[in-house]
This record gives C-alpha cells, structure tokens and sequence, in this order.
C-alpha cells in the first residue's frame, strides 16, 4: 500500500514537471517549441499550446499595428518565418526583420511563426483578410502554397519569398531572395586557393548529405580537387553538422598518420569537434600554422575564434535579408518593375587575418 | 590421442558455454582482421597534447576513450534489460538534459563563461540527481503502469532533446574552463584518456554492488519469472523502478564526458543514436534481450568490441552515415544466433559431432 502511494505521488510529480514545462511553454511565446530539429518533438499538447501561443503573438502585434495605422502611411507587411529558435541563423534572421521593419522605416509590420506549413498557410490567410500590402514568406515546406498564393493576388497583397523557395509559379510572387550555397562553397575554395599552398592535403568533413548547403559546399571542393594536381581529399565523411563525429573522423586521420594540411568543416560545429581533435594531438592550427581551418554560418564564438587566429575562414550563411527586402518593396512602390525574380545575396567570407572585432559583432549570428 | 582431444573438445564446449565468448570472439575477429590489412592499428604513441602534458595517441586509444561512454551506458543498460525484458531508447535524450543541466549551472545562464558560476561537484550532483528524475520517470511507467519499455522511454525519447534545450533558453553555451576539459580529455600529466578512468570506477562501483548486496539475484529472479519472484517475497515492480533510476545515473555521467569534450553542447546532435549502441552492446555480450540472467562484464567487453567496429569502420574510411548498416549486420547475425530455433539446431549439431568422437 505505501509502495503504490509512493508510486502514485511520484508520477504525480512526473505529470506535474510536464504540465509545468509547457505552461512556460504557452507563457513565453518566444520559448515555445523548442525543439531544435524536429517538429514531431512536440507532442500534441505541446503543439496546441503552441498555436495557441503564436495566435496570441499575432494577435497582440496585430492590436499594436492597429494602432500605429491612424498614424500615417505606413506600409503593411506580414512576415511569415520558421520558428526563431530552429537555429542560430533563423535567429539572427527573425531580430534583423524585427529590428528592420519598424514604423521609423516607414513599416507597419506583423509576425506569425511555425514551423508547419499548414500553420504558416493559416497565419497567410489571415494576413489577406487584415488586407496587409506585403506578403513576406519563409515557407516551411515548398508544396501547397498555389491556392493561398492565388488568394493573395486576388487581393492585391503582393509576395516576397524569402530564404526558402516554394513549388508554386513564378507569376505568384515578386521576388524570391535566397543564399546560393554553391557560391559560398566556391567562395571558399577561391580564399583557399589563394592561400598558394604547395600542396592541399584536405579533410573534407561534410554536412548532412543531400541538404542544400552540404551539396552546395562540396560541389566547389569535388570540382576544384578533381581539376588541380596538387590538391588531395585525405578523407571525404559526412559527420551529419555533429561536432563530436567531426572529432572522431579527424582523430581517426591523425591515428592512421596520414598528412593533412586543411580542415574544410561545412558547418562552424564540425569545425570545432576537429579543432579539438587537433589540439589533443598537438597539431598546430590557424593563422601561419600547420593546419586551415575552415568553417561555415559564421557563428559568434567561431568569428571569436577567427580573431584569435585560431582558424582561418568562415564563410557567411547571409540570415539579413531584411535589406533586400526592402529595396524590392521600394521599387514596386515607385512603379519599377522587379528586374530579377530570384535575388542571390551577397555572402562574405572572412579571412582570419583582415577581419576585425566590427565584424565579429555585426555578421556573428 | 583421442583423449587429448576430448579434453581439448571439453574445454572449448566450456568456453563456448561462458556467457563472455561472444564478445571475446568477436573482438578476436576484428583484431585479427587489422592485424591482418594493417598491423599499424596496433601501434601506440607517446605524444604531447597543444598544453604540453603528455598523451597517448593511436586506435587503441581511441578505442578506449570513446568506448568507455558506451561501457558506462551498458552497466546500466544491462540491469534495465534483465530485469524489465525491455531497453530504455531515451539515454541519448537523456544525455542531452543532464549535459544541458550541467551547462546551465556551470555558465548560470549565460552564453560564455570563463569561471565556473556553480561548483564543478554541484553542478554534476544536481545532473546525477535530474537524471535519475528521468529515469525514475521510466522507471514508474515501466513498473508501475506495465507500459513496455521501449514504448514508455519514446515519450523521453521523443521530448528529451526539446527539454534539453528549454533548460538553456535554447543557448548554446560555452565553457572557457580549461579543467572542464578534463573529464573527457587528460588529465594534466596522465597520458590515458579520463573517461577509461571514469568508467573503471562505474565498473568498480557495480563490482562492489554486485557482490554485497542481492541486487543481481533479485533482478534476476524478476527478469526470469515476474510472479515467481514475487511469491518469494521480491518486490518485482521496485526492482524494476530501481535498474532505470541507476541507468540514470549511468547517463549523468556520460553527460559530464560528452560535454566536457567540446565544452558545449548541441542539443540536436550530442549523444545520437547512442542508445541502439548500448543496447547493441547489451545484445554482444550475450545477454537475453527478453530479461532474466545478464553478465555485465560481457556488456562492458561488448561496448568496446562496437567501439572497436566504429574505429575499424573509420580507419578504413566507410561512409560514417554507412556505419549503421554494418552495425545492422552485427545486430542481425546476434539476433538470429540467440533465436531458440538456432540454439535447438547448433546444439544437437554439437551433440552429433560429440557422439561421433566418442564413436
């Protein structure tokens, strides 16, 4: 009997810690899914609160917009993003739009976030019936968005992708403005071809294989290693964007003895599992020293560690795109037509050598 | 002559009965096959590490320091196994939480920290003390509302990452102590990689467990015949509560090792896929996956042999996203060995073979 009451009291406590962890949840918006990678990670529960929550956000920004549209002419828009908290970059991505489309800027802006697409698909909809002008969309998935997209030009609501593409006609939207992983990849390999190395002996730690940014970033490399003589792959693995598989494929080189001389990580993650697979083995990395270290996304700590001259590269994952968005907003509003449908961004990559602490606080996400 | 025979025949039939044979066979086989295509594996080197202390280099190494994670995992993976017939697939999420704990108490929730803001020890008690929570969590479910294991832990599995990230705000923080490295590193002047240490003294801890208390014959008895036991007067439901709450402590521990590696944590990735590993590791040491009788020193010696296979795999540099398909073939010559119906045919195959000697 006093075993069962124990038992009963502790998933009391259980059940209580659950309850607990989402009415936190429901309370801060901000936090709400915080699952990293995968939606499924929030039971149902969780998702309703979820909604529910972004509803409210939307909602409250909404009472806010009303408010500021007696003010004056301002342009409506209504952003649709992924959740902020999928990544570092989407973080970065969603601050530049708040910080971007203000009333100073001559906006009057609401949000609405999901990682679903039915959700995003929703939140649209009620953008169109609030009668907003602009339409700016990271779609969380790319089928399903014809009919809605039809509804908004029926409207009159102009579109702007931004991010992520859709399957939909092109005729359904203004402009789409995306990263050209590729470009970024062959960003890098041009830095590190400009390094005249004598020989390129190169780790090859890959992203997850088959997404856009580890296709775009090995496709320069693949090219460039099987065009010259002198540059070597010692190894080509795909360590999935985790850091410790880096460390082990990199330990597992430095165990068989083999010569390497560049460590080109497809993530700023991977990087630093090899770096410290490195540093167990006491091989130098950096500026001037043995080994390149090269990474992707531009992270914070992995600038930090660029101005340490601790690694050599990072090539940036461009998250503002607010900018752009804007200019292509100004010239529909002056009566241009858009010149390109699909925008590419400018994507920097930093040299540890030239970049400076400005750099590390504007393009560190 | 014949007699020799016998008793060379006796002596290998006995071998074959330990328990401990599968796994030692097995990392024979992978030995002999490097020894084979490279006697290189096998070479050791005394080197230096980028602080100056000195460190030892090579596979074997490797071996030892990323496979005592999983030896630590596999004692309590094995209690778990016996005495509920069932695995816990939430160790790996569960990792992430007690890394993510440890984290948010080291760095008191900021994104960087260059001292430590708790008490290393504290930090890591209140880790211990959360993992169990969780573990206990399973454990109730498992024992107490009779869900099957796998079943009960996919709630943690599934939720464990999500929670992991929520305790950090989903931050990423940074630990900027150099003795925090420790745990998974060297410590300063000891050239065998820490977590070897840190394992030997779970596998002391349980050594000692094992032999003074009756906590392998009660998981026994409730891994053989739940009722039985009970007419016996074992309370089988707390028996079963208990191997979960030590799994979790097994877990803060591997927890401590993964994010003392990096020094921070990702909370999508840290730990993936560990948990078919020590089960896996389980499985090669030849214990019933249905419960019942286990030797966790053939558990521990199965961890190694998966880490042996992964740094092999690597050596030879197989496609790390193919690695799990050769596990997958591991996982299906075990199953298919341990199925009765083999058991039945190998045995009186063994009988015929013993009567045609004796003939």
């Amino acid at each position: 009997m006093k075993k069962k009451v124990l038992a009963s009291l502790l998933t009391v406590a259980m059940a209580a810690t659950m309850v607990v962890g989402c009415g936190s949840k429901a309370d801060a918006p901000a936090d709400a899914p915080a699952a990293t990678d995968d939606a499924a990670a929030t039971d149902d529960a969780a998702a309703t609160d979820d909604a529910a929550a972004t509803d409210d956000a939307a909602a409250t920004d909404d009472a806010a917009a009303s408010d500021d549209a007696a003010s004056g002419d301002l342009i409506k828009v209504g952003i649709i993003n992924n959740d902020p908290n999928e990544s570092g970059y989407r973080t970065a991505n969603d601050k530049d739009m708040k910080e971007f489309f203000t009333a100073e800027n001559g906006y009057e802006a609401s949000f609405a976030y999901s990682l679903k697409n039915d959700e995003q698909i929703t939140a649209a909809q009620k953008f169109i019936q609030d009668g907003v002008d602009y339409l700016l969309l990271s779609a969380a998935d790319t089928a399903g968005w014809d009919s809605v997209l039809q509804d908004a030009q029926d409207a009159g609501v102009r579109v702007i992708l931004f991010d992520r593409t859709i399957d939909a006609s092109e005729d359904l939207y203004e402009a789409s403005i995306v990263s050209d992983m590729a470009k970024e990849g062959q960003t890098a390999v041009d830095w590190l071809a400009g390094q005249g190395l004598d020989e390129y002996n190169v780790i090859h730690i890959q992203g997850v294989m088959g997404s856009a940014a580890q296709k775009g970033r090995s496709g320069a490399l693949d090219e460039k290693v099987a065009a010259e003589s002198n540059w070597n792959i010692v190894t080509q693995q795909t360590a999935e964007w985790n850091a410790e598989k880096a460390q082990q494929i990199v330990q597992s080189v430095i165990d068989s003895g083999e010569k390497f001389n560049v460590i080109y990580a497809e993530n700023d993650d991977m990087a630093k599992g090899a770096v410290a697979a490195l540093d167990k083995a006491n091989i130098s990395h950096g500026v001037g020293k043995d080994v390149i270290v090269m990474g992707f996304d531009c992270n914070k700590w992995a600038l930090e560690e660029l101005l340490a001259g601790n690694w050599n590269y990072d090539g940036q994952c461009n998250p503002f795109q607010a900018a752009y968005i804007d200019g292509i907003i100004k010239t529909i509003e002056s009566g241009e037509t858009v010149a390109e449908k699909v925008v590419v961004m400018d994507e920097k990559g930093f040299d540890a050598s030239t970049i400076t602490q400005e750099d590390v606080d504007t393009y560190g996400i | 002559m014949a007699n020799k025979n016998k008793s060379i025949g006796a002596f290998f039939s006995g071998l074959v009965k330990q328990q401990i044979f599968i796994p030692l066979v097995a990392l024979l086989l992978l030995a002999l096959f490097n020894l084979i295509m490279d006697p290189s594996f096998f070479k050791i080197t005394l080197g230096y590490n980028s602080v100056g202390d000195p460190v030892l280099n090579g596979y074997l190494i490797t071996i030892l320091d990323y496979g005592s994670e999983l030896a630590i995992l596999a004692i309590g993976m094995t209690l778990v196994t016996a005495a509920s017939g069932g695995q816990d697939i939430s160790v790996g999420a569960t990792i992430a939480i007690a890394g993510s704990v440890i984290l948010r108490l080291l760095c008191g929730g900021q994104t960087t920290t260059d001292t430590y803001q708790t008490p290393l020890i504290v930090a890591f008690l209140v880790a211990v003390i959360v993992s169990m929570i969780f573990g206990a969590f399973n454990g109730a479910l498992v024992a107490y509302f009779r869900i099957q294991p796998m079943i009960a832990t996919l709630i943690l599995f599934t939720a464990g990452r999500s929670i992991a990230a929520w305790i950090n705000n989903n931050q990423l923080p940074i630990v900027n102590v150099e003795s925090f490295g420790y745990f998974g590193g060297y410590i300063p002047g000891v050239p065998i990689p820490t977590p070897f240490f840190i394992a030997l003294i779970c596998v002391v801890i349980i050594a000692l467990v094992l032999k003074f208390t009756n906590l392998r014959l009660y998981t026994q008895a409730v891994g053989i015949n739940e009722s039985s036991s009970r007419l016996n007067g074992l309370n089988p439901e707390f028996i079963k509560f208990i191997s979960f709450v030590i799994l979790g402590v097994c877990v803060a521990v591997v927890g401590l090792i993964k994010v003392s590696r990096l020094s921070t944590i990702n909370y999508s990735v840290v730990a993936k896929d560990i948990e078919m590993d020590a089960i896996l590791a389980v499985a090669l040491g030849g214990n019933a996956l249905s419960g019942g009788k286990f030797n966790i020193w053939a558990s521990i010696l199965g961890a190694y042999v998966i880490q042996f296979l992964t740094t092999t795999l690597y050596k030879f540099k197989v496609q790390s996203d193919a690695l799990p398909a050769y596990k997958a073939v591991v996982v299906i010559i075990l199953v298919v060995l341990s199925a009765p119906i083999v058991r039945e045919k190998l045995a009186s195959l063994g009988k015929k073979m013993k009567t045609k000697e004796v003939a």
